[in-house]
């Protein structure tokens, strides 16, 4: 900056010319900074919750949370145009749900992001969810690990096939959605990340908030999905739980090509 | 007292007699046990859907002592806990009760449903057999159009069952057939309420598809059966072209006794295979899937196999509406209804399109191998490239999913492909047969080829061949093809030494080596 201006002639009153108008540039500034310094108090809202200190897992969060998610998310969690929407609202559900599961932080923009093996533990998600709470609030999980044991299975698998069955399919395996879009198995969900999944509406998946389902839904939901996991297949090998294009593919593959075989033996070749 | 001797082996022939001084059926009897039917493994493929209806039918009776096609709502209370106290119909109920309460139930289930899947997939491979073989020429139109009318009935029949247990999948079928129904102009909203008793679903339309189910359906197929098999009977089993085979013989074995006692194996093997398909392999979940409920329909809901292609061309089907006479006739329509209409008609008609075409008016007896009419081929690859298309889009939600594939990119892939891979196929089809035929002809013109190179004193590499007879000055075999087999191996004409028979493992022993003499004169290259 100072090799751009001209350099004055060598000289006492132009020296003394200078020393005033960088005095005067000074106290306009700071005159300006406490006049939009005054506006923003007046008319920005709150005030109080960004004034309050940080708890020291929010604290832990934000560190995290400026090493991983600030590209895309913004300094104050924003949202930047174009890379990552806003998280202000999303709660801790959320961002326990998208971290814990590998989803966030994402490999690249698509269509929706894939479950991959998570980059944080569960504990450093659950610090970047505080710190999303507390810097913007939103729905929160319940307490504890183990939701399925306080629903009733049947009731669940009511509401599971009413709710859940025509994007998650009856076996829980998952379903094809347009455009590349899709919803996925529920196979390696948790009991916290399915709670998480119905508050919160990841991706395409729509919020089935407290209104819609009451929690006490959500735990039977829970209930009966964790029993389908574990329900094993009376029936012999299940083909994947996929319905008729598996079994129809096994009649071919395993019927047809077994008894040509077996006429290729009791019968003549040629 | 004196003790009669009974003399065992004179007894079946006592027997016999006595029955026969009663009934008097040694002649009628005697001519077809003495039938003669040729032999090729081809001919089992139609044995095979004969077999596994037997063994629905008798599966098919056991689960009818269980099951009550009734709409009336119950609360569950068997043994399958995640649907404990859960409201559904008691058609439900008792399959349910079939899978986990009824003793041996669910495996009854299972090999019932797996051989209804078997069922129509013997259908229609033994279709395409006789279909490319040309079996289906005069005289043997009728039971062509027996075949496909049964191919039909077995369809509907498979639908029927997959609707019966009123769960979640069938009701979701249910729902479509009465939306096709309703599709149909004019009459479509009177056929639907007739069908259903009113509005869908009704409470009618299970015991009305039970009736169909285990009664009239299955005593039409029977009858179409025996008819079927009658005919073959009466006309006579087709034959490869073959040594010592004419259009006025058949070569083979009597129906009576190595016939029967095959079939008897085969049939045996096919209860086997379906049996252990039973007890392996899970088949509808219907518990998985819940009561049916209209707003239940889960992702994944697809039809069995042999009704997927329909599924596929509603898939396909742009939503074109197009008003006729201002009325509006929904899309639905016309790969519903217009398309399985016209897949029955022109199969049925086939055998009479191909005699105009090929000017062929006279009668057949002997089959012709696939290559010998390559258009035929052609349209059977058509047919099939056709139906692929259409089943496989049938479950294009599967495939988009499984293989991360965009589901509307497989709906366009399945669009285009239906337009292009048909032609495709019939070109290529059509143009491997040609192939065949010609290297037939070049084997019978110059002899198996040995892939012996011999180099001539000019320099010339030619390969050896090894004529079928005496060959001319020319080296050329002027030998006619009838049909069959043209040897294409040194070891077909027996040149390198005796094949050994067997399919598995050898059932007959290698010849011994041939018997060295004690001494033999060493042969050197002479005194040095």
């Amino acid at each position: 900056m100072t090799s751009d201006t001209p350099r004055p002639a060598p000289g006492a009153p132009k020296q003394r010319g200078r020393v005033r108008r960088r005095l005067n540039s000074a106290l306009r500034m700071f005159a300006a900074l406490v006049f939009a310094g005054g506006i923003y108090a007046i008319v920005a809202p709150g005030g109080a919750q960004g004034a309050a200190p940080l708890t020291p897992a929010a604290e832990a969060g934000k560190a995290l949370y400026d090493q991983s998610c600030i590209s895309c998310h913004g300094a104050n969690a924003q949202g930047v145009a174009g890379r990552g929407p806003s998280l202000i609202g999303v709660g801790s559900a959320a961002v326990e749900f998208q971290v814990e599961t590998g989803r966030m932080p994402a490999a690249r923009q698509e269509a929706q992001a894939g479950r991959k093996p998570p980059l944080y533990t569960n504990d450093q998600a659950r610090q970047l969810g505080a710190f999303i709470q507390e810097l913007g609030g939103g729905p929160q999980l319940p307490e504890g690990e183990d939701y399925a044991s306080k629903g009733d299975i049947a009731r669940g698998g009511e509401l599971y096939r009413i709710n859940c069955s025509s994007c998650h399919a009856f076996s829980g395996g998952g379903g094809a959605l347009s455009s590349g879009k899709y919803a996925p198995t529920l196979e390696p969900a948790t009991d916290r990340q399915i709670y998480a999944a119905m508050l919160t509406g990841p991706q395409n998946m729509p919020v089935f908030g407290d209104n819609e389902l009451s929690p006490q839904d959500k735990f039977d939901i829970i209930a009966y999905v964790q029993n389908l996991k574990t329900d094993a297949d009376p029936g012999g090998w299940g083909l994947g739980r996929f319905g008729p294009v598996t079994e129809g593919l096994a009649i071919f593959l395993v019927g047809v090509v077994a008894l040509v075989f077996a006429s290729l033996w009791i019968a003549g070749k040629s | 007292m004196k003790r009669r001797k009974l003399d065992f082996k004179a007894l079946p022939g006592k027997a016999a007699q006595e029955v026969d001084t009663r009934l008097p059926v040694a002649t009628p009897l005697r001519s077809m046990l003495n039938k003669v039917f040729p032999d090729h493994w081809s001919f089992l493929l139609g044995e095979i859907a004969l077999f596994s209806f037997i063994i629905l039918l008798l599966t098919g009776t056991f689960l009818a002592l269980f099951f009550e096609p009734s709409m009336q709502e119950v609360h569950y209370n068997g043994s399958y806990l995640p649907l404990q106290g859960v409201q559904m119909s008691r058609a439900y109920e008792t399959a349910l009760d079939l899978s986990f309460d009824v003793r041996g139930g669910l495996i009854m289930r299972q090999m019932h449903h797996w051989s209804a899947l078997l069922f129509m997939a013997a259908i229609v491979v033994h279709m395409f057999r006789i279909f490319m073989t040309g079996a289906f020429r005069k005289p043997r139109e009728l039971n062509w159009i027996i075949g496909l009318s049964m191919f039909w009935l077995g369809f509907t029949e498979g639908f029927a069952g997959y609707s019966l247990p009123d769960d979640a999948l069938s009701g979701t079928g249910l729902r479509i057939a009465s939306a096709i129904m309703l599709s149909i102009p004019v009459i479509g909203s009177w056929v639907t309420t007739s069908l259903f008793g009113g509005e869908f679903p009704g409470e009618i339309i299970l015991s009305r598809l039970y009736i169909l189910h285990v009664f009239l359906l299955p005593l039409i197929l029977l009858g179409l059966v025996t008819v079927h098999l009658a005919l073959v009977f009466i006309q006579k089993h087709t034959q490869w072209p073959g040594p010592g085979r004419t259009e006025k013989n058949v070569v083979g074995e009597r129906f009576v006794p190595r016939y029967t006692i095959k079939q008897a194996g085969f049939f045996m093997l096919v209860f086997a295979v379906i049996a252990l398909m039973g007890g392996l392999f899970q088949i509808n979940p219907i518990w998985l899937f819940g009561p049916y409920e209209a707003a239940v329909v889960s992702a994944g809901s697809q039809p069995d196999w042999y009704v997927m292609f329909l599924d596929g061309s509603t898939r396909l089907m742009p939503a074109w509406d197009i008003r006729v006479f201002g009325y509006n006739i929904p899309p639905l329509f016309w790969p519903t209804v217009v398309l399985p209409g016209i897949l029955t008609i022109l199969p049925m008609a086939y055998p009479w399109i191909e005699r105009r075409w090929k000017k062929d008016y006279a009668s057949h007896n002997l089959l012709q191998r696939p290559r010998d009419v390559p258009d035929r081929t052609g349209l059977a690859a058509m047919a099939f490239a056709f139906y692929m298309v259409l089943t496989i889009s049938g479950g294009n939600d599967i495939v988009a999913d499984k293989f991360h594939i965009s589901l509307n990119a497989m709906t366009w892939a399945g669009r285009v492909g239906l337009l292009v891979l048909p032609p495709l196929a019939y070109y290529f089809a059509r143009r491997l047969m040609l192939g065949l035929q010609q290297h037939d002809r070049e084997v019978l013109a110059h002899g198996v080829e040995t892939g012996i190179i011999k180099r001539l004193p000019d320099g010339r590499f030619v390969e050896v061949h090894q004529p079928l007879v005496e060959p001319d000055a020319h080296g050329h075999t002027d030998l006619p093809y009838v049909g069959w087999t043209v040897p294409k191996k040194m070891n077909r004409l027996g040149a390198l030494g005796p094949a050994v028979r067997g399919f598995f493992r050898p059932i007959e022993q290698p010849a011994p080596p041939a018997q060295q003499p004690e001494k033999r004169e060493e042969i050197t290259t002479g005194p040095h």
